[in-house]
């Protein structure tokens, strides 16, 4: 996907965790933020292509969209 | 002038790299160039591992305790208090039972896991966990008077200590039920937080045939959000709610606050280089073993090779050297799969596991490691 437009309002910086670590800070932050937040992750683990959205399908979440950006992907996840 | 190197936590990290620098800068502190100080808030050093066979009454609490200045060199000083709190602009630090700030020039912060089961709703109250001596003890209670029902296995929070624990906890129970004839009457079900078993996905590949095998029911995308203990229901943020009659968790884990109030990193964990283990937000600090946020599994192996790399580096800026040594990665862990078997696996970040056959022979390795794991804590293995 392209560039997003949408406004993140927590980001979460994953970039270098090794495989689970980006999609358990996801869930960490998830856990602490209200219905309707959107969370930016930050992640450079290809393995999160797969994982978070498979995550966010499971859990109700809602993936808005997923930037390929120069060395990572941001994906844009709202807590429903 | 005395150069001052402060070592924070007194586990299997701050103790094995207290006699490790004890060893490369022995001149200098008997020339008192340099002097190492080694806190740790409890006058005993903790062997953690002991407690996953406390509650099948092979272990007792007390196994994995010895006095901490028993273990390290007496050139070492060791200081029974708390830090409460760090300063790392002007490099300093200040301890509970002390009122003023205390200088350092290297510090290493090597403080561990807390648990944090608080932080989910109905945990404290009816959860049972061997991830503290209290918890193992009281698990063993509930455990041995267990002979019928859903055992359920959750795995709440990671990072968490010991990776491999939880599928060793339900394989040994699996095997400890069935030995005694038992396993038809008991349910156990185990609950991981991603898609697979386990976080390392060679681990889960391996581990989930022979949890199938033998009929460990498997929950994935399992988190964990809430504990009924009136209705005996596990709950998850995915939807998911499970029966239990025996709930053991891995509870949420956390760091030291102080951590974070000096503005190192998040919950406990110190921002690091996973290569020099140095801290990204300030200079003159170290992490290692579960303090460091390095990715890798937060186990006694890692906090031991982790412990050798801090002392090499450090030994080096005392001589005014470069600091050459990094850590790669590299992890050891043996894993149960039974009362009698074990598998094994070693890996770093460049090289997945591969775990080896569970045999008898690697169960008995497991345990003659963990009586030799106190030669490790002197620095002798």
């Amino acid at each position: 996907m392209s560039e997003s437009q949408i406004e993140a309002d927590e980001t979460v910086d994953a970039r270098g965790a090794a495989c689970p670590g980006p999609l358990m800070d996801l869930i960490g932050k998830i856990r602490d933020v209200d219905a309707g937040t959107v969370v930016l992750l930050l992640s450079d683990n290809e393995q999160s292509r797969t994982d978070v959205p498979e995550w966010a399908e499971e859990a109700g979440n809602e993936l808005l969209a997923v930037e390929e950006r120069d060395d990572h992907y941001g994906f844009y996840v709202e807590k429903s | 002038m005395t150069e001052e190197i402060v070592i924070v936590g007194g586990g299997t990290g701050g103790t094995v790299l207290a006699n490790d620098l004890a060893d490369r800068l022995e001149p200098e502190l008997d020339a008192g160039d340099v002097r190492i100080t080694l806190v740790n808030d409890d006058p005993d050093h903790v062997y953690k591992p002991v407690w996953l066979y406390v509650p099948f009454g092979q272990r007792e609490p007390d196994d994995g305790r010895r006095r901490l200045r028993s273990l390290v060199d007496d050139a070492v000083d060791v200081r029974i208090d708390r830090v409460t709190d760090i300063d790392t602009d002007a490099q300093q630090l200040r301890y509970h039972e002390g009122d003023e700030p205390i200088d350092y020039d290297y510090l290493v912060l090597a403080t561990g896991s807390t648990l944090a089961p608080e932080e989910i709703p109905g945990l404290a109250e009816s959860g049972h966990d061997y991830y503290s001596e209290a918890g193992s003890e009281a698990l063993r209670e509930e455990l041995l008077s267990f002979t019928e029902g859903k055992l359920v296995l959750s795995v709440i929070g990671t990072p968490h200590m010991c990776p491999a624990a939880p599928l060793e906890f339900v394989f040994m129970a699996d095997d400890w039920f069935r030995e005694r004839g038992l396993r038809e009457d008991v349910d156990i079900t185990y609950t991981y937080p991603i898609q697979r078993v386990h976080g390392n996905p060679h681990i889960a590949e391996w581990a989930r045939p022979l949890m199938d095998e033998r009929g460990i029911e498997v929950e994935t995308f399992f988190n964990a959000d809430a504990v009924d203990p009136d209705a005996q229901t596990l709950s998850s943020m995915e939807g998911t709610e499970l029966d239990y009659d025996l709930l053991v968790s891995i509870p949420p884990h956390r760091g030291v606050d102080q951590i974070a109030e000096a503005g190192l990193g998040d919950k406990g964990w110190v921002d690091v280089d996973r290569h020099t283990l140095e801290a990204t937000g300030a200079q003159n600090v170290y992490a290692l073993g579960d303090t460091a946020d390095t990715g890798v599994p937060n186990a006694g192996s890692v906090a031991h090779y982790q412990a050798g790399v801090v002392g090499q580096r450090l030994a080096s800026e005392v001589h005014g050297r470069p600091a050459t040594a990094t850590y790669d990665g590299k992890t050891l862990c043996f894993i149960e799969t039974g009362m009698d078997s074990a598998s094994f696996v070693e890996f770093d970040y460049e090289n997945p596991p591969s775990p080896a056959p569970p045999s008898q022979k690697l169960h008995w390795s497991k345990l003659g490691y963990n009586e030799a794991y106190w030669l490790t804590a002197r620095g002798l293995l």
